[in-house]
């Protein structure tokens, strides 16, 4: 409880200090932000195993790490939004940024520690409805604002049908914990239907296909840091509360839901890889890479075992140091050249910008799953995890999936090396013009950067996580 | 400090001096010093392997070293070599080393165009060292992305098209790998991810009948195993010099060397179902490379198709399964890599001073750089496997290795398979009688000049090795023969 008790401490401070901050000194905003982040993960760095409310609230040790790599994934961020901040249009905004972004926080660790499904859903509202004002916060640039409706009509859809599928679970079993729920469950169709309107729910925050019709507007729209914001940590933590709810509280359909997550991926992977060739707009571009990527997680939810719980969170971990570095250098080259998205624009970036090259080329070898970068390992293990399920099950139709996402792999390549190509090879005699980006961006790139070199190379960052789902999940 | 592991230190070491070098010449000098740090490891390490095998020494590999990384998984770092991987070590530092020299005046970015090249070097001495299938992989990789930016950005022709057409097709060889990798390490009981461990174990043979092809097809894909070779010719005909040299040397040995070493080796019994269907294919590779190089008017294309007909070769006689012709192998795959390596370093420079290489447009070149048509003569005298050179001993003992096979469909393809050392007579000598010989018709050709220093002692080593290999093979293949026989003797017959 400690993890969610000071981050609305924190909330609060930034309130009041939001009252008595003068527009002009935003600046003093922002630091207070970087410091009580570090200050809420330091306090909460050794993971716990609490439970509140009779139950209501389970954090398990597990949900505890995922809780602290959500908020230093959400600390890269603010890093990256300094410079955009800073910005005269938006730097009166600043409280409300970071206040916005922490409640949303806030509500993913409700979701990922939820024992009960009325909390979980509070949970997930607390992180939707701040994130359509954050969506639309250029608020006088039309496609935010756009992107901020699409965005929230979609959640509050999706939030209804997933409301539909609780609400028969309750009237099936007579209880909304989750605990109770699992084993009063007992299979009958009408819970299978009831699990599957759960899983809908989720999917959209997920962007899984097919709800993942919202995605590339609202990521083209939103100002890049929310977009960078929304395709990792939103991401990171909705499919771990769908990991451990469908885990804990639907094991008894293990074989429904493993069947549907097997067509949810294939689907997932393969329109987010075929569409993601066709777009010339960056932001848009990751979108559908940040769905396709959501299918690769997806097959450590499918795998159903401590190795895949591990396999999730250290996927979610270097998901988020790669897509971030990638968003890093698309808002820093977006805000230095007056907003330039397209990949046409980063033709011969090399020639005047190297660093920033080498940063992106990276990050996406890293996405692409190309080693020696992180992502080769957090691949490997998704797909090890997976793989060994059916070979435990006798089933080959796991090993079948496993196959496509692999075969997926490549079309993926095909289109990082796109961006690639642009970069290094395509001649340009306009360049976008050398400059320096700020000194909290460059911070920013360079722990991402660091994240996708040696977070894969160094073994004990998924040594730990393996103890850690072993304690969390004895099955 | 294992000896082994200095072999994948020295590149991360020049990747670090690269990275802080600010002049030309400090590049240059990071890379001649690491390069020839290299080889004198590479010369070192065949000689004390040979010394230790003649003072008796057992064991499959030796040098052995290993140290635990991914826990969970059995994953380690572990080291060894035998003398298959020795033989390929050694290959790989020369071809290295001289590389170096190939791309000397290379612009622009030389630094940056090192540091991708040292990157793929690492990768190819990283996978020659491992003994455990996940770090194999991670550096088979490794060694396959620099290929992209080395042929995108310094490369010639349509190098945008191949480059691309060459990292799809072998990422997705490596695809199918790794679903065998999985394959092989959940089959043998999810205890071990070490080689000579995981051949000691049993993979039921239903999913060896599985993940045979798809490790078989996932290697054979960078062996220009037919008809997944589409790659070699247009990515070779774009690279740049060096790198056509590394790739046609080294790389595409690591496909034949991990058909061996992994598919066959651990999946015998997938072998001796699917071992005539892929026979097929390589005999299909070798005749039908010969046949389209007589065709190409291109020199490094005329080179890209000999060579998928001659790393062909290196599979059919893997497939043979007897001792002599897998020996034969491995041979030819040192063998191919040295005469590939001269072929691709004197096509460079050739091309670098007649801005063509087009056989139609050159002619009577032997009166005006006489160097490097001597050395071309001599690589295409030792691709046609003239005895003296090293294509002769490969080639001689791959044949005489086949036809050991008693069974007729092996005869079969054996007799098939021998028609490319005659047609291999055909294309090299059309070029070599095209070319060099007859009077020079372009006034502008006959300004030019010979091979500089650097360029002279890259084609000398190569030479020196060529002839060495061919004049003296019994060390070589006595080393190679010893490590082949306990992976035959597992095989099923």
């Amino acid at each position: 409880m400690q993890q969610e008790v000071t981050l609305a401490l924190i909330i609060l401070l930034m309130l009041v200090a939001d009252l008595f901050v003068k527009e002009s000194n935003s600046k003093i905003l922002r630091v207070l932000a970087y410091v009580l982040l570090v200050v809420q993960i330091a306090v909460n760095i050794v993971p716990a195993e609490t439970s509140a409310f009779e139950g209501m609230y389970h954090s398990t040790q597990m949900a505890s790490v995922v809780k602290t790599i959500l908020s230093l994934g959400t600390l890269l961020v603010f890093m990256q939004a300094d410079k955009w901040l800073g910005r005269e249009d938006t730097s009166f905004k600043t409280g409300e940024f970071y206040i916005l972004t922490l409640s949303t926080l806030l509500g993913m660790f409700f979701m990922v520690s939820a024992g009960h499904f009325l909390l979980f859903y509070i949970g997930l509202e607390l992180a939707s409805i701040p994130m359509a004002c954050l969506v639309a916060f250029d608020k006088f640039r039309h496609h935010s604002a756009e992107a901020g409706v699409k965005y929230i009509l979609n959640a509050m859809f999706s939030s209804g049908i997933m409301l539909y599928g609780i609400s028969m679970v309750y009237g099936t079993c007579g209880t909304l914990y989750f605990a109770d729920a699992a084993a009063a469950l007992t299979g009958t169709p009408l819970q299978v239907l009831a699990m599957v309107f759960f899983f809908a729910g989720l999917g959209f925050k997920i962007s899984l296909v097919p709800f993942h019709m919202w995605t590339p507007d609202t990521y083209q729209g939103a100002p890049t840091t929310v977009t960078a914001y929304l395709s990792v940590i939103s991401k990171g933590a909705a499919a771990f509360a769908l990991m451990s709810i469908l885990m804990k509280v639907f094991g008894i359909m293990v074989e429904d839901w493993t069947l549907l997550l097997g067509i949810v991926i294939v689907l997932t992977i393969t329109v987010g890889n075929l569409f993601a060739i066709l777009q010339k707009d960056l932001k848009r571009f990751m979108a559908y890479s940040s769905i396709s990527q959501a299918g690769y997680i997806m097959l450590a939810v499918m795998a159903d075992s401590g190795q895949g719980v591990a396999s999730l969170v250290y996927y979610v971990v270097i998901y988020i140091v790669a897509n971030l570095a990638v968003f890093g250098v698309i808002s820093s080259i977006e805000q230095h050249s007056g907003g330039k998205v397209e990949r046409d624009d980063y033709n011969g970036l090399y020639k005047t910008n190297p660093r920033l090259t080498f940063v992106m080329t990276l990050a996406l070898f890293s996405l692409a799953g190309i080693p020696p970068f992180a992502g080769f390992f957090s691949k490997f293990f998704v797909f090890a995890s997976a793989f060994h399920t059916g070979f435990a099950l006798e089933q080959t139709g796991y090993w079948v999936v496993v196959f496509i996402a692999l075969v997926n792999t490549i079309i993926s390549l095909y289109y990082y090396l796109l961006i690639v190509k642009a970069m290094y090879i395509t001649p340009n005699d306009n360049p976008i013009p050398t400059f320096k980006s700020g000194v909290m961006e460059r911070a920013g790139l360079s722990i991402c950067l660091a994240g996708v070199v040696f977070i894969g190379l160094l073994s004990c960052v998924y040594q730990y996580l393996t103890d850690t789902a072993l304690l969390s999940w004895v099955s | 400090m294992n000896i082994l592991s200095l072999f994948v230190l020295i590149p991360l070491l020049m990747l670090l001096g690269l990275w802080i070098a600010r002049s030309l010449n400090q590049v240059k000098g990071v890379m001649v010093a690491g390069s020839s740090a290299l080889l004198v490891m590479a010369v070192y390490l065949t000689i004390s392997y040979i010394s230790l095998r003649s003072g008796g020494a057992e064991g499959e590999m030796l040098f052995v070293a290993e140290v635990p990384w991914f826990e969970p998984l059995n994953i380690k770092y572990s080291v060894g070599v035998d003398g298959i991987s020795v033989a390929m070590l050694l290959l790989s530092a020369i071809i290295v080393f001289t590389g170096t020299f190939a791309s000397w005046k290379l612009k622009p970015l030389t630094k940056e165009y090192f540091m991708w090249f040292t990157l793929l070097s690492t990768g190819v001495f990283g996978f020659f060292i491992s003994t455990d299938l996940f770090t194999m992989f991670m550096f088979y990789e490794v060694a396959l992305i620099p290929m992209y930016l080395l042929i995108g950005v310094w490369g010639s022709g349509k190098k945008e098209y191949s480059a691309m057409k060459l990292t799809l097709m072998l990422m997705g060889g490596s695809a199918f790998l790794l679903i065998g990798i999985l394959g092989i390490y959940y089959g043998s009981g999810a205890t071990t991810m070490n080689v000579v461990e995981l051949a000691q174990q049993h993979i039921p043979e239903w999913m060896q009948n599985i993940f045979f092809p798809l490790v078989f097809i996932g290697f054979g894909v960078l062996g220009a195993l037919f008809p997944f070779h589409t790659w070699s010719p247009d990515g070779h005909a774009s690279a740049p010099t060096a790198v056509s040299m590394l790739h046609a040397g080294v790389l595409m040995k690591l496909g034949g060397y991990g058909c061996f070493r992994v598919a066959m080796y651990l999946m015998p019994e997938g072998l001796s179902m699917w071992g005539d269907f892929f026979l097929v294919l390589t005999t299909i590779s070798v005749v039908y490379g010969a046949f389209s190089a007589i065709v190409q008017t291109d020199l490094k294309y005329i080179n890209a198709y000999s060579s998928v007909s001659h790393c062909g070769l290196v599979l059919f006689a893997l497939l043979m399964m007897t001792k002599v012709s897998s020996t034969g192998a491995i041979l030819q795959m040192l063998s191919h890599g040295l005469m590939t390596a001269l072929f691709f370093a004197l096509i460079g420079m050739i091309y670098g001073r007649t801005h063509t290489r087009d056989i139609r447009q050159l002619n009577g070149l032997m009166r005006i750089m006489p160097f490097l048509s001597v050395g071309y003569v001599i690589a295409g005298l030792a691709n046609l496997g003239l005895p003296g050179l090293s294509g002769f001993i490969a080639e001689m003992t791959i044949f005489t290795g086949s036809f050991q096979n008693p069974d007729t469909f092996h005869r079969v393809c054996t007799i098939v398979a021998a028609t490319s050392i005659v047609i291999t007579a055909v294309y090299i000598l059309r070029v070599v009688g095209k070319i060099l010989y007859g009077t020079c018709t372009n006034k502008e050709h006959l300004k030019l000049t010979d091979a500089t220093w650097d360029e002279r002692l890259a084609v000398i080593c190569l030479i020196f090795a060529v002839a060495g290999l061919g004049l003296a093979p019994f060390w070589v293949s006595d080393m190679i023969s010893g490590s082949v026989e306990p992976i035959i003797s597992h095989l099923i017959h």
